[in-house]
C-alpha cells in the first residue's frame, strides 16, 4: 500500500496478457450471471422458443413431416433460429441501451476496463445462451419428438445455430446505440417477432402467404433458418454460400452502425 | 471575488510539479450552452479539494472531463502529466459517479471482483467490504440494497484498485446523517493513506469537515478558492450594504473587509467583524446611507454568495463584458 503512496509521473507496469484475458474471461462471467438471474431475460429467451416448440412441434404436428423431415426435426432449426435470435438481440440491445442512457457504462467507462471487453461479454455471453436454447430444443426433440440425428449432424446443427448469434447479436448492439433505455425492448419486439414469422420461423415456409415468402428472401433470420434445415435436410437446397454471405453482411452493416453509434456517443461526451 | 484572483496570481508555480490533476483554461459546452467557463484548477498531491457549488454549476462536467469519459470545448485537461483517457492513467484512478442504474441481479461481491480485476494492485475484498462498510452485506443483491448502501457500493467500486487519485461526484447525496458520517470517516481514511481525492458537493458542512481546499464554482466558473476557513470567512460573516461617497479602495483599507462589490448605486461588504467595520464606515463617511447589515447562517451565506456571483455573470453570453468589469475593478485597486 505505501508503495502506491507516492504519486509517480513514469510510466507503471503494463497490464500482462494473462491479465488482460482474466478481466474479458471475469467480464462475461458477470454478464452471464447478471443475465442467468435476470428474469425477464431468462423467461423471455428461453421459454418462448421452448413453449411453442413442445405446442407446435411436439405436441400438434409431431406425427407430421415436411420434405422428409419430420417435424419435431424440422422445428428444432427454425424455433432454433428463433431462440438464437431472441437471445442475441435481447442479450446485447436491452443492457446496452440501459447501460448507456443510465450513467452505468460512463461508470465501467471511466474505470480501467479494457472498453472492447464491455461488449465481447455480451456477445460472449448471447453465444452461451442461444447454445443453452439449442441444446434444450434438442433435448426436448430427442425425448418427446423422437428426434434421432447422427452425432456429427447434432453438432453441426448446433454449431450453425450458434454461430447465427454473431450477426443477430451485431444488430442487437446497432439497436442498443439507438434506441433509449426503455425503448430499447419494444425497439427489439418490433424487429424480432414479425421477422421471425416472416421467415417461416414459426409457419413453415412453405406455409407462408405468397407475399411473406418473398420478403422472407431479404431477412436474415430466413437465410439462419434456412442453413440449420439444410443440415437436417428440409431446407429448400439454395446456396448456402448465399446463407452465409447474408449473415455477414448483415453483421458488417450492423457493427458498422454501431460503430457510429458509438462514436456518436463518444462525440457527445467527447464533444 | 477580488480575493480569488489575487490569491490564485500569487500561487507558487512551483505548485505545478505537483499537480495530480489539473484544468487550465477549460470551457465545455453542451449544444452551445456554456457548462465550464475558462476554468483553471488544479488538485494537489495528497489533499482533498472539494469542487463546491449549487446544482448546475459544473462540478459533474469537471470531473467527467477530469476522467476523460468528455473532451473539452477549449484549454486542456491533465491527470498525472497526461491524457486522462491514457490507461496507464485509469488505473491509478477511482471514481464515484452519480449513476441511474447498476445491474441489479449481481451480488455486491461480484461487483468489487470485477471492477477489482481491473486493477494491477486491487485492496483485498475483506478490506473493500470493511472500508465501505458493507462487511454483512458482500452476498446481497445489488437491486436489495437500501439508497446508502446503493452508494457504498459505489464507493467501493471506487476505491477496490486502491487509486492513488479518486473522484467523488457528490458522494453523499441522498443518504441518512449516520451514512454521511460513515462515508466522511472513510474519505478521510484514504487522504491519511497519502491519496489524493476531489470531491464534488452542493453542501458547504460536508466541504468544511473534510476539504484542505474549497474551490467555490458557480456558472460554470470558479468564483472563490481557499481552506474551508477562508470560504467560510466570506459566507459566514455579515453583508453590509450601504450608500457610501467613499471608494473601493478607501474602503478596502478597512479592517475586517473580507469582500467587497459594487451593487447599483451601493456597495456590499462581506465582514466577519461587522460591527467594527461599521464603526470605521460611520466615521470615516457622516452621510453614509441606505445602511443595511444582513446575517446568515452558513448554508444561506453561501447561497448568498453564489447568488450574488451569477446576477453579476446574468448576461451568459457577455463573458467579455464580465471580463473587461472585472479587469477594471482589479486596475482600480
Amino acid at each position: 500500500m505505501s508503495a502506491t503512496s507516492t504519486p509517480r509521473f513514469n510510466a507503471l507496469p503494463q497490464r500482462s496478457p494473462g491479465h488482460t484475458l482474466t478481466i474479458y474471461l471475469k467480464e462475461a462471467k458477470y454478464e452471464f450471471l447478471k443475465n442467468l438471474r435476470l428474469r425477464v431475460y431468462t423467461l423471455s429467451v428461453l421459454s418462448f422458443p421452448l413453449m411453442f416448440y413442445v405446442l407446435f412441434g411436439l405436441v400438434l404436428n409431431a406425427r407430421e413431416s415436411i420434405g422428409g423431415t419430420t417435424i419435431p426435426t424440422y422445428m428444432i432449426a427454425t424455433y432454433g433460429t428463433f431462440g438464437v435470435m431472441g437471445a442475441s438481440l435481447f442479450g446485447t440491445a436491452a443492457g446496452l441501451a440501459a447501460d448507456r442512457g443510465l450513467g452505468w457504462l460512463q461508470v465501467k467507462r471511466a474505470s480501467p476496463m479494457p472498453p472492447f471487453a464491455y461488449f465481447a461479454a455480451k456477445v460472449v455471453m448471447s453465444v452461451i445462451f442461444s447454445a443453452i436454447v439449442v441444446s434444450l430444443l434438442m433435448l426436448l426433440g430427442f425425448a418427446f419428438g423422437g428426434v434421432r440425428l447422427p452425432l456429427a449432424n447434432l453438432a453441426k446443427l448446433l454449431g450453425t445455430l450458434v454461430a447465427g448469434s454473431l450477426p443477430f447479436s451485431a444488430l442487437g448492439l446497432a439497436v442498443g446505440y439507438f434506441a433509449g433505455p426503455n425503448s430499447a425492448p419494444p425497439v427489439i419486439n418490433l424487429i424480432y417477432l414479425p421477422m421471425s414469422f416472416c421467415s417461416g420461423l414459426w409457419v413453415p415456409y412453405m406455409f407462408l402467404p405468397k407475399m411473406v415468402r418473398q420478403i422472407a428472401l431479404v431477412l436474415p433470420p430466413y437465410h439462419l433458418s434456412q442453413l440449420a434445415l439444410g443440415v437436417v435436410g428440409g431446407g429448400r437446397h439454395e446456396s448456402a454460400a448465399t446463407h452465409w454471405e447474408v449473415l455477414l453482411a448483415l453483421t458488417l452493416i450492423c457493427l458498422g452502425v454501431a460503430r457510429v453509434g458509438f462514436q456518436r456517443d463518444q462525440g457527445k461526451l467527447y464533444g | 471575488m477580488i480575493a480569488t484572483l489575487e490569491k490564485m496570481r500569487s500561487t507558487p508555480s512551483a505548485t505545478v510539479a505537483r499537480d495530480i490533476a489539473s484544468l487550465a483554461g477549460v470551457s465545455k459546452n453542451y449544444d452551445q450552452v456554456p457548462a465550464l467557463r475558462g476554468v483553471n484548477f488544479a488538485v494537489h498531491a495528497g489533499e482533498l479539494v472539494a469542487l463546491l457549488g449549487p446544482n448546475g454549476a459544473g462540478k459533474t462536467t469537471a470531473v467527467k472531463l477530469l476522467l476523460g469519459l468528455m473532451q473539452p470545448s477549449a484549454g486542456r485537461v491533465r491527470v498525472f502529466g497526461g491524457d486522462p483517457t491514457n490507461p496507464q492513467n485509469r488505473v491509478r484512478v477511482g471514481a464515484m459517479l452519480q449513476v441511474g442504474r447498476v445491474p441489479e441481479t449481481l451480488r455486491v461481491r461480484e461487483h468489487i471482483d470485477l471492477f477489482s480485476s481491473y486493477y494491477l494492485r486491487p485492496l483485498p475484498l475483506a478490506e473493500v467490504l470493511a472500508a465501505a462498510g458493507l462487511g454483512k452485506l458482500a452476498d446481497r443483491k445489488f437491486g436489495d440494497l437500501s439508497g446508502g448502501q446503493r452508494q457504498r457500493v459505489l464507493f467501493a467500486l471506487a476505491i477496490c484498485g486502491d487509486p492513488d487519485l479518486l473522484f467523488l461526484d457528490e458522494p453523499t447525496v441522498g443518504l441518512d446523517v449516520e451514512s454521511r458520517r460513515m462515508l466522511w470517516d472513510e474519505i478521510r481514511r484514504m487522504v491519511e493513506r497519502d491519496k489524493t481525492v476531489l470531491l464534488t458537493t452542493h453542501y458547504l458542512e460536508e466541504a468544511d469537515a473534510l476539504a484542505d481546499r474549497v474551490a467555490v464554482i458557480n456558472r460554470g466558473e470558479i468564483i472563490a478558492e481557499g481552506t474551508p476557513a477562508e470560504i467560510k470567512a466570506k459566507t459566514s460573516g455579515k453583508r453590509i450594504r450601504c450608500i457610501t461617497r467613499l471608494s473601493l479602495t478607501r474602503l478596502r483599507q478597512i479592517p475586517g473587509v473580507v469582500e467587497l462589490r459594487e451593487d447599483r448605486e451601493a456597495v456590499e461588504i462581506h465582514s466577519g467583524e461587522a460591527e467594527s467595520v461599521v464603526r470605521e464606515l460611520l466615521a470615516l463617511d457622516p452621510l453614509l446611507t441606505g445602511l443595511e447589515i444582513t446575517s446568515a447562517g452558513l448554508e444561506e451565506a453561501f447561497l448568498a454568495l453564489t447568488k450574488d456571483n451569477s446576477s453579476h455573470a446574468a448576461p451568459l453570453n457577455e463573458p467579455e463584458l464580465n471580463e473587461s468589469q472585472r479587469s477594471a475593478r482589479r486596475k482600480m485597486l
